[in-house]
């Protein structure tokens, strides 16, 4: 053993507060213990552990509950943001978030999505679009990209068999009670600093009563893409960017 | 708003009224025929302005319910109401705030089906509230109002069970009582609960926010270790014994000298009071055993009459038969238990009761 000490002014970086002890049950390399610790360090860096709740999905991330050291409720599949809609309405002074994946947000909680992003609700959104179903096993998600092969989607996805993927962060900009949606990454540390900056704008703007907000994370899933965790990287660069670019896709927080 | 107040009013209104006056913290609905007048009424009432209560009109029934599952997990006192489709809709999330055990209150105006069905009022929604509501072994507090008053004091009684057993509660009513106008004594306006008495009362689960003093809470019915889920179940089915033990509520008009019992609920019940009434005319000794909470079931009080020696029992529903299956576990083939019923939303009257118990089960014997 050695024998190290440890100045405060030396530590550059170390886990939240806000993450717990449990051993996390996601794979190694995928995109959601990144971004939970994203979301930990925000929480915390606002001083709003007492007055967060969140909202977790059914898919890969409903443990989310067992890493974040807040309160939670665990929504039925896809209803995540008429769960926290109710959250939020009944407790206005909450910083109340949804953490959900491809198709929990945008599959079968489209309409969900849709209409609490609609009404305006001062809630955000984080989506995680990895192309695939994870948690069942590698199935198509309605962000497959066309060609992508998947347990459903044995031999690529073909449009005419399968429909065409779509982008419902484009969509949700359209809608006059979004005031952000942003697609970022967290491939690289690059891309994870920026990731960070967007959840903290989005959850700022959630307090301040500006309307809805989604950070869409284009995330892997090397399991169900059968790629080791840095081939999953440059997957993502080489395919999923150049149909999801990164960026803020509508922006009117400063207004 | 004054202290007591007598008012003509429709069951649906009054759901609205007695709602905002007990304390309810938020509602989200979503408009269905015929209960539509609930949400009409609150957002005539616009109790944000008053007791700060939240009304929302969703996008949906799979909505609405939801909503109350985000509210119910902060402790908040949130409802919903709809009619039979709608609550088709709202299984899914019946089952998860069963699971979770969160309570709210359902309203559930019945209408006739099965699908689309009719506007008119129907009693066929008993199995699904007081056997099934969703997947997975759960059971809702069912009530059944048999008046517009009852309907306002079902509000609270709903509320307080299902906060005294975090469990859903709902109100089975139907087209028939949430349609008619009626006298009720509205309850006197009760305060909210403040944010702070909730974290008292319900700190121990509720998602009220994490402070250092305690651990994380957990609004959720996930657990994937075999063992630790049984254990949820038989502490889910320890409760629901508990419930039939304390609170078994039920009306007997003349059941003490009666040879013949109609088992009939809410508007059902209304129409065989005036059929026990027209029996007595003719010297027949009928009596009527009207269960209020059809979950827990007033099996005992049924058993307890047969044992007696009533002679039969007919059970008066607007459906195919369902009530029925209940009262006959109930006497256990002790002596014969017959089912009448209209569908397609026509209400049978006091007379057709009558004769149905006379071929039934008078004639026969």
């Amino acid at each position: 053993m050695y024998e190290v000490e440890l100045k405060d002014e030396n530590i550059v970086c170390g886990k939240s507060p806000l993450i717990t002890d449990n051993v996390m049950h996601y794979c190694p390399g995928c995109s959601h213990g990144t971004v939970h610790k994203l979301i930990a360090e925000v929480v915390d860096e606002m001083g709003m552990q007492a007055r967060t709740i969140g909202v977790s999905p059914v898919g890969c991330a409903v443990f989310a509950y067992n890493y974040i050291d807040i309160d939670w409720a665990e929504a039925a599949h896809g209803r995540a943001c008429a769960v926290a809609t109710g959250m939020k309405r009944l407790n206005p002074g909450k910083m109340v978030f949804t953490y959900q994946g491809d198709g929990d947000l945008s599959a079968i909680g489209t309409c969900e999505t849709i209409h609490a992003a609609a009404r305006g609700e001062n809630i955000v959104a984080v989506y995680i679009n990895n192309a695939i179903y994870g948690m069942t096993g590698g199935q198509m998600a309605p962000t497959t990209l066309l060609g992508m092969k998947t347990a459903t989607t044995p031999y690529g996805r073909d449009p005419r068999l399968n429909g065409y993927p779509y982008k419902i962060a484009d969509m949700l900009a359209h809608l006059d009670g979004v005031c952000y949606i942003t697609r970022q990454s967290v491939h690289t540390p690059a891309n994870v600093r920026k990731c960070k900056r967007a959840l903290r704008k989005a959850f700022e703007a959630a307090m301040a009563g500006k309307g809805f907000s989604m950070v869409e994370v284009v995330s892997t899933c090397n399991s169900g893409w059968k790629l080791s965790p840095v081939k999953a990287n440059e997957w993502l660069e080489e395919n999923m960017l150049p149909f999801y670019p990164l960026g803020d896709v509508k922006d009117i927080t400063a207004e | 708003m004054a202290d007591k107040e007598v008012k003509l009013m429709k069951g649906n209104e009054v759901i609205a009224h007695a709602a905002i006056r007990y304390g309810c913290d938020g509602y989200f609905g979503y408009p269905i025929t015929p209960q539509s007048e609930v949400m009409e009424t609150l957002m005539e009432l616009k109790p944000w302005e008053t007791t700060g209560m939240v009304v929302l009109q969703a996008e949906s029934e799979i909505a609405s319910i939801n909503m109350v599952y985000g509210g119910a997990a902060t402790g908040k006192r949130v409802m919903t109401s709809s009619s039979s489709p709608g609550i088709s809709l709202m299984s899914e999330g019946l089952s998860y705030l069963a699971g979770a055990e969160l309570p709210c209150l359902i309203v559930n105006c019945q209408r006739g089906g099965p699908g689309l069905g009719t506007i008119q009022p129907s009693q066929g929604d008993y199995f699904q509230a007081c056997k099934g509501g969703g997947h997975g072994d759960f059971h809702m507090i069912v009530l059944a109002p048999n008046s517009v008053q009852e309907m306002h004091d079902f509000v609270a009684l709903g509320f307080d069970l299902a906060f005294k057993y975090r469990n859903p509660a709902m109100i089975l009513a139907d087209g028939a009582i949430g349609q008619m106008m009626e006298k009720v004594t509205l309850s006197p306006q009760r305060p909210r609960k403040t944010d702070e008495e909730i974290v008292r009362e319900c700190g121990e689960w509720a998602a009220t926010g994490k402070t250092p003093d305690r651990k994380r809470n957990i609004a959720t019915s996930l657990e994937l270790r075999s063992e630790e889920m049984e254990k949820i179940n038989l502490r889910l089915q320890a409760k629901y014994r508990t419930l039939e033990e304390n609170e078994v509520r039920y009306e007997a008009i003349g059941c003490d000298d009666a040879d013949y019992v109609i088992v009939a609920f809410g508007s059902s019940a209304r129409i065989c009071s005036a059929t026990v009434e027209l029996a007595r005319e003719e010297g027949l000794k009928v009596g009527l055993l009207r269960p209020i909470t059809l979950y827990p079931f007033p099996a005992k009080p049924i058993a307890e009459l047969a044992a007696r020696g009533v002679k039969g029992f007919l059970s008066a529903e607007l459906n195919a038969g369902q009530m029925v299956t209940d009262v006959r576990l109930a006497v256990n083939g002790k002596v014969p238990v017959e089912h009448y019923g209209r569908q397609g939303g026509i209400v049978f009257t006091p007379d057709e009761v009558l004769d149905a118990l006379k071929t039934k089960i008078i004639n026969k014997q």
